[in-house]
């Protein structure tokens, strides 16, 4: 055996040495694993919502009230989805990959779910306003020949829904995306009912026949 | 003495193309756009049938300002998309970029892509060369997605 850690004789100090460094190591791991938890997405993979979003309140209700900018202008309030079930999304035009894919999924798996053409409405937020004119929302969400509600708002309209909606949002500036930036944004859809009650999410690595499964709660 | 040498050349490799690939080749397809969005994404399925690692250099269209290879990443809930850095296709491998993975984003679109028309699109390779290609426009990956060779 050739590992140089073994080949130190003077063992009695040398032991105690390695034992504080051990403890050492664990505290810090510990730590870090603290830290992770903490400042990690409020999203989980797993569809379930922490509450990580305010974390001051032990009762914090996903969604509630909220008022937008239509693709036609004009102010888009909450309180028009009462009555109907709404999956919400956030993204931005400027993302080719993740956004379409999303909506083109939610527009088939609506069409899958057989009960006509909206049996829920499909809500897609920005989180790029700076860019996404309501002109560019209204355009963005007509892609998917299937009604889409494209929405919009001030920096801090869109701050305020997001943390709302418990979505992570972030500016990353990217020399090689256009005007120099990308943004990164909680990827899950959000399910609400009738009422305009949080249900579930959906997350991009879920199976169709969950995804369905779930859409047929708030439809039901 | 020189011309008619690579010209007989490039008809043998010609000839040899329809019998057995060689070479690099590129197919993939292209997500439409509506009137207003500038960026768009293309899905590339390189073959590889050369003899060594082909390196994509780069990737240009007369359809967009700039065009670059993108990975978009969903970690911890949350949708990243960066820079995919070099794209490398060992001897005798395929690579398939698709939905949520590897694109390539074309940046600043002069006109919409439109459904059922094609995106000219130039690939270059470091050994392989230049490939001039034009990818079908349509709104979901094609029904057989390609497998592993």
């Amino acid at each position: 055996m050739t590992n140089p850690m073994d080949t130190d004789p003077p063992a009695g100090h040398s032991n105690l040495r390695r034992v504080r460094l051990i403890v050492w190591a664990i505290v810090l791991i510990a730590l870090l694993a603290l830290a992770f938890f903490w400042l990690r997405p409020v999203v989980s993979t797993s569809g379930e919502v922490t509450q990580r979003a305010d974390p001051g309140s032990s009762n914090f209700q996903l969604g509630g009230p909220f008022t937008l900018t239509g693709a036609d202008g004009k102010p888009f309030s909450s309180a028009s989805l009462a009555g109907t079930p709404y999956v919400m999304f956030f993204g931005f035009t400027h993302c080719p990959d993740v956004c379409p894919n999303t909506l083109a999924r939610l527009v088939r798996l609506r069409q899958q779910l057989g009960k006509g053409e909206t049996p829920f409405q499909i809500v897609f937020v920005t989180v790029d306003p700076e860019r996404d004119t309501p002109e560019a929302v209204g355009s963005y969400a007509k892609l998917f020949n299937s009604p889409i509600i494209g929405l919009t708002g001030t920096r801090a309209q869109i701050d305020q829904v997001a943390k709302q909606h418990a979505i992570y949002e972030a500016k990353v500036p990217d020399a090689s995306a256009p005007d120099g930036y990308t943004m990164d944004h909680g990827a899950a859809a959000l399910l609400f009912g009738r009422d305009g009650k949080f249900v579930a999410t959906i997350a991009q690595e879920e199976g169709d026949e969950a995804a369905i499964a779930k859409l047929k709660r708030i439809t039901a | 003495m020189m011309k008619p040498c690579l010209l007989a050349l490039a008809a043998v490799a010609a000839t040899s193309a329809t019998m057995a690939p060689t070479g690099v080749q590129v197919s993939g397809w292209a997500r439409p756009t509506v009137n207003g969005q500038s960026s768009a994404a293309a899905y590339l399925v390189i073959r590889n049938y050369g003899p060594g690692a082909d390196r994509l250099v780069s990737v240009s269209s007369p359809a967009a300002n700039m065009a670059g290879v993108h990975r978009s990443q969903i970690s911890g809930g949350v949708a990243r998309m960066r820079s995919a850095g070099s794209i490398v296709v060992p001897a005798g491998k395929m690579l398939a970029m698709a939905p949520g993975g590897l694109h390539v984003m074309l940046m600043g679109l002069r006109n919409p892509l439109r459904t059922g028309a094609t995106l000219p699109l130039t690939v270059l390779f470091e050994h392989g060369g230049e490939r001039q290609i034009r990818l079908p426009i349509q709104m979901n990956a094609p029904y057989d997605q390609p497998h592993g060779h």
